[in-house]
């Protein structure tokens, strides 16, 4: 009779229960964070990993997490990876001086009461200009891809 | 961020108003609107609401560049100078030489409108060369 309770002692013991061997993995889990977003469910030995990793690399290291551990009888790999965020919007492409420079005579010949200079792709309006006509101006000059239209030291009369 | 709030309604009636290829980017405080609208009207009214924002268009915060869908059959346009005559020149360019003129309210052909700023165009006078698009009005 004692032989048999140690021995039914000892059969449990080295037979891991399910909480033991999640609390395992958790803890494999915790020591790296590309690994983070994965939940771990264990019912008799069978371990389900679940959840979205941020890549390949995270995904291909999801394995290790059951490899060695006690008791694991076989894994089920439910994770997967994030799609990508979509790609940044293309950054705004600013004319060169000198082909802007030259669209910017064009679109002021007719405007003979205002000035514009180009430094660094900015288009400075100086002068004095009637409102409607300075309405029109600004629709060209912002068709010229600038960096910005400088009014500031324009008059508007 | 703030920039996009300030023109929100202006970028909300864009969106409304069908403006295809439309982008709104911020960078280095600057607001850039780009897009093609569908009509001359559509243009206007956006125009409008900048003006309502921007009284002055001088803030300086937006470059706000709509052009207006030519569909590839016009093949007419009309010379909307303020009432002076149109010059017609060898290149695209206030530097090239004037080769010709179209007057005030003249309808012409449209060749070619590959540059945004000078249009390839023949006046019945067989005058042929580029004209500024701002002056011309698909018809």
């Amino acid at each position: 009779m004692a032989v048999a309770i140690v021995t039914t002692v000892s059969f449990v013991s080295c037979k891991p229960k399910d909480e033991d061997i999640k609390a395992a993995i958790e803890a494999k889990i915790k020591v790296d964070a590309d690994l983070a977003p994965v939940a771990v469910d264990v019912k008799d030995g069978v371990a389900t990993l679940s959840g979205q990793v941020k890549d390949d690399a995270a995904k291909a290291k999801v394995p290790t997490l059951t490899a060695d551990v006690k008791g694991v009888k076989s894994t089920t790999d439910n994770t997967s990876v994030l799609p990508p965020p979509p790609p940044p919007p293309a950054p705004v492409v600013i004319t060169a001086d000198d082909p802007l420079t030259k669209s910017v005579t064009d679109a002021t010949k007719d405007y003979p009461t205002v000035k514009a200079t180009v430094k660094e792709g900015v288009i400075a309006v100086t002068g004095t200009i009637a409102p409607d006509k300075w309405k029109k101006l600004k629709m060209s000059l912002d068709g010229l891809h600038p960096k910005k239209v400088d009014g500031s030291a324009l008059t508007i009369k | 961020m703030a920039l996009q709030d300030k023109y929100k309604e202006l970028t909300d009636a864009a969106t409304a108003a069908g403006i295809s290829d439309l982008q709104v980017r911020e960078q280095d405080s600057v607001l850039y609107i780009d897009g093609t609208a569908p009509t001359g009207a559509v243009k206007d009214q956006l125009w409008d609401i900048y003006g309502k924002i921007d009284p002055n268009f001088l803030a300086g915060d937006l470059v706000l560049n709509v052009t207006v869908n030519v569909s590839a059959d016009v093949t007419k346009v009309k010379v909307t100078t303020d009432s002076s005559n149109l010059n017609i020149r060898k290149g695209p360019g206030t530097d090239q030489p004037i080769v010709g003129k179209a007057a005030h309210g003249e309808i012409i052909t449209l060749l070619n409108k590959s540059n945004d700023q000078w249009w390839l165009v023949r006046t019945d006078a067989m005058e042929e060369g580029y004209a500024y698009a701002q002056y011309l009005s698909p018809q």
